[in-house]
């Protein structure tokens, strides 16, 4: 600490006072947040309108469920548009899958786990297929996923003979419908439910506490303490709560399980592995980052059967909790997926964006269907007030680099 | 005092946090050639950019005055309209379009119905590319010509728009000596047809050869003008850098070790049309400690050479054999490049050298993430840790390493692709133009690190445009020309006009 802030008075004058580094580290740290402070606002919002409604536990179980596939699509949009990509043909390889996992289980006769590992593996192959294409060949992925939405909406249509098929067993119904809940007997409020919550505050302090105590170490500039304690306080009351509408409810959705070890997951490999930083390095600048030996073929291709993968996941989740797999599932995925990613934040061009971003930005997007729906706000006005929603999204953000791009 | 066609009067331009102009004065005389002179950082492009409109009045402090009126621009059609036209150092043309409409973009010849008279606006073209002594086709695609080409097609057009006081942001940075002097001898030729010019540039000789009065600025001000009986290249440099530099290049005391690295026969063919050989057996070596310097006209195949050396990253049916410490190695990738221990800075670091929008911390680590992780999981503490002991080593001004590499001057960005090279720990460095667009007083830490890295015990490749350049700092030169190395000289026959010579010899086919 001490070290750096000597050399900064070397540098560029007079040390920063401590109140103005305090308000200077909080303007940037809402600066970077503004995505979170913009979900808070909606929910905030859609609360009044709807008089608590959008509040109450059974909604904010709601919320996941139905929201859950077009997130788990969103965390592997949000790679491929880092790496200046895009993918237009996840709903169709939802739809597909979906398709694929319920003849199997159907028609095969295949034990749901094996039908659920066959469909993953059959996702990553439709991805490699797309990735083959647009990393070796150099096909633009506009142009290839354009395809494949076409194909793969086809080939649902074979598999399904152009019918539905339901009645799925229970265990492969959880993914989408299941709930964690009473294990320990029955509450009013879910203990189980509630452990789960706390783990998940401890869990998340530690791992703050020990990235910021990293960082002294290494002499970096960290964040002011009653800043740090302040957000963790915020983060705690919001996760508690949130646990505690779950607990009253049903439980924690299986969907919520999937989604949580997902965020985590791709949160490190976007943020700590090499194999993220290639594709921040590919994002940033493709010729840079080949000549720094960056194999970006390969993560181009990887990042696409990771796409599949994901894409094949959602159509998992999303049969299981119609109980359905019919040809005209997932239809328009693709764009509410694609919509989250920019929301959150997520660069045009490629090297911006983040899983948390993402995330966020599902989740309002999540907010404002379900909000207006409980307002009983048709169909045509909840598209055309999306589609606004994403413009000044990404409006905002490009002023906001025009203000800080100065020179 | 009337014969000024401009007068810049106490402009302060402040952005946040940062006064770039503080209190500048310029005034241009009617008819003259102006130059003006500072390190990257010292305020040149926002003052034209000031003048321009490009910055809107009110944006600004001080006042403009041109041709005996004051003006308030709005934006860069309002200066044009006046007579002001700027070209800036990265060209504004079209690739796909033809020249002619490239010259009349947004200025088009219109005929009946409003519609464009391609005729009449096809030759209106041909008349000022004859102005600019330019042979070309007015329907000849942009991208099929030079960049020195294009340069004079940027004049051509500024001409169409009846220009009277044009500016160029450093024309000849990325021309060879040929179309350099055919562009200073044009703007010569512009101020005899009563065109007043101002001239932004970092090369010295070419200010001397053809300015009338150099102002110099230094940190946002004006330091003096200079009128032409006056003008040394010491003084400009003293005002630009405040203070004397002995010696251009510093000293240097080889210690030259066994070969390290050695190049035989190597050839590559160019990418889209594989007939044409663009890289011809090119045998080339070099020892530990040395300095070998690539000389070269554009498009001699000078990047072409060590762009296919770099993992292919050039070419089609390259062949050749590349030895390290007499060993054949193999560099058919980059990364299998930089495993045999070869670094490769290319001339273009904007395009191909940094991740702009990224900070200093992952541009530095880009090249050896493998050395900062492990099971694939990047230590980014550590990697902190890296490049700020970087940041202090190569002297990289910027307050953290958390900076983004769009906002750092050249120099600056320079020595942070020099840092994430030397980070990857290389036997062999090629630096491809190592000071292009750099300001003086950086170029001489360049040129400091480049001999730092020698005595290491490293071999250097130094490609460069400049001659004096290469002539200050190397060991030994090569001559390429058309592909073919033409010649090998050590530093103390290597004479000026001897490089050139073997730089402009034409092989026989």
């Amino acid at each position: 600490m001490t070290n750096t802030d000597s050399e900064l008075v070397e540098k560029v004058g007079p040390a920063p006072s401590r109140l103005t580094s305090s308000i200077s580290h909080i303007v940037t740290d809402l600066g970077k947040n503004g995505i979170f402070l913009a979900l808070i606002a909606v929910v905030v919002l859609f609360s009044i309108l709807t008089n608590g409604i959008l509040l109450r536990p059974q909604n904010i179980s709601n919320l996941i469920v139905q929201n859950g596939y077009i997130l788990i699509l969103a965390i592997g949009m949000v790679m491929v548009i880092v790496a200046g990509h895009i993918d237009l043909s996840v709903g169709s390889v939802a739809a597909f899958v979906g398709a694929v996992s319920g003849v199997l289980i159907r028609d095969a006769g295949m034990p749901w786990w094996a039908a659920i590992l066959v469909s993953l593996l059959v996702g990553a192959l439709v991805g490699a297929w797309q990735g083959f294409w647009i990393a070796y060949v150099g096909i633009p992925a506009f142009i290839v996923t354009l395809a494949g939405m076409l194909i793969f909406r086809g080939l649902a249509l074979v598999v399904l003979g152009n019918t539905n098929i339901g009645s799925f067993p229970t265990e492969y119904r959880a993914l989408g419908n299941g709930f964690l809940t009473d294990v320990f007997g029955e509450f009013p409020v879910d203990p189980l439910t509630m452990g789960v919550g706390i783990i998940a505050i401890v869990g998340f302090i530690v791992q703050q506490v020990r990235t910021r105590a990293g960082r002294a170490a290494y002499g970096q500039d960290v964040e002011p303490l009653g800043w740090f304690v302040g957000k963790l306080v915020i983060l705690t009351l919001g996760v508690g709560a949130f646990a505690y509408a779950l607990a009253t409810f049903k439980g924690i959705p299986v969907t919520l399980i999937v989604l949580a070890v997902l965020v985590m997951v791709y949160g490190i490999v976007t943020n700590r592995s090499v194999f993220g930083r290639h594709i921040y390095a590919i994002g940033g600048n493709r010729h840079a980052a080949e000549l720094s030996g960056v194999k970006t073929r390969q993560v181009d291709f990887f990042i696409f059967v990771n796409m599949g993968f994901l894409a094949a996941l959602a159509g998992l989740v999303f049969t299981a909790r119609l109980n359905l797999a019919g040809p005209k599932a997932g239809d328009g995925f693709e764009l509410e997926a694609i919509s989250a990613a920019f929301i959150g934040g997520a660069a045009v061009q490629g090297g911006v964006g983040t899983i948390g971003g993402a995330i966020i930005g599902g989740l309002i997007i999540g907010v404002l269907n379900n909000g207006m729906s409980i307002l009983g706000i048709g169909i045509e006005w909840q598209q055309a007030v999306k589609g606004l929603v994403l413009l000044f999204a990404v409006a905002f953000d490009v002023f906001n680099k025009r203000r800080a791009g100065g020179r | 005092m009337t014969t000024n066609i401009l007068e810049m009067r106490s402009i302060t331009k402040t952005f946040p946090g940062v006064k770039a102009l503080q209190d500048v004065t310029l005034e241009v005389a009617r008819g003259e050639i102006h130059a003006i002179c500072g390190e990257n950082g010292a305020g040149k492009s926002t003052l034209m950019k000031v003048l321009s409109g490009v910055y809107p009045h009110g944006s600004y402090d001080g006042e403009i005055v041109f041709e005996n009126e004051p003006v308030a621009f709005r934006d860069i059609r309002d200066s044009e309209a006046k007579g002001i036209v700027i070209i800036h150092q990265e060209l504004a043309l079209s690739p796909f379009l033809s020249i002619a409409e490239n010259i009349f973009l947004n200025n088009e010849v219109k005929g009946r119905f409003g519609l464009i008279d391609w005729n009449r606006a096809n030759s209106e073209a041909a008349k000022l590319l004859a102005r600019v002594g330019l042979r070309e086709n007015p329907t000849t695609k942009i991208m099929e010509i030079g960049v020195g080409k294009q340069q004079l097609v940027e004049i051509a057009k500024a001409l169409s728009k009846r220009v009277k006081l044009l500016i160029l942001d450093e024309p000849t940075a990325a021309l060879n000596d040929d179309d350099s002097d055919h562009l200073l001898d044009l703007i010569l030729h512009l101020k005899e047809q009563g065109i007043t010019s101002i001239i932004i540039s970092h090369k010295l000789n070419e200010i001397k050869k053809i300015a009338d009065s150099v102002t110099v600025l230094r940190d946002g001000k004006t330091i003096e003008t200079i009128a032409k009986s006056d003008v040394t290249e010491e003084r400009i440099i003293k005002d630009m850098v405040g203070r004397d530099l002995e010696h251009r290049y510093p000293d240097h005391t080889p210690h030259i070790g066994e070969e390290i690295l050695r190049v035989e026969n190597w050839t590559a063919h160019h990418p889209q049309d594989p007939s044409r050989v663009m890289v011809d057996k090119v045998n080339l070596n070099v020892r530990r400690g040395e300095i070998v310097g690539i000389a070269g006209l554009m498009g001699a195949g000078r990047t072409e050479f060590a762009m296919s050396l770099f993992g292919k990253s050039y070419g089609s049916r390259i062949s050749g054999k590349v030895f390290k410490n007499g060993k054949e190695i193999q560099t058919r990738s980059v990364s299998e490049a930089i495993g045999n221990g070869l670094a490769y800075a290319t001339e273009d670091r904007k395009q191909y050298g940094l991740n702009l929008i990224e900070d200093i911390k992952r541009n530095i680590s880009a090249a050896s993430l493998d050395k900062l992780s492990r099971a694939g999981l990047v230590n980014d503490n550590e990697e902190y840790k890296v490049a700020t002991e970087y940041r202090k080593s190569m002297n990289i001004k910027a307050p953290t390493v958390l900076a983004k590499t769009g906002k750092l001057s050249g120099g600056n960005q320079q020595k942070v692709v020099l840092s994430k090279w030397i980070y990857s720990d290389p036997d062999v460095l090629i630096l491809d133009e190592p000071t292009r667009g750099i300001d003086v007083g950086a170029k001489y830490e360049i040129y400091t690190i480049i001999n730092r890295l020698a005595s290491e015990g490293k071999g250097i490749i130094v490609i460069s445009s400049e001659l004096p350049e290469l002539l200050g700092i190397c060991d030994r030169i090569y001559a390429l020309s058309e592909g073919r190395i033409t010649g090998e000289l050590p530093i103390a026959e290597a004479t000026p006009e001897a490089v050139l010579k073997l730089m402009t010899m034409e092989s026989p086919r």
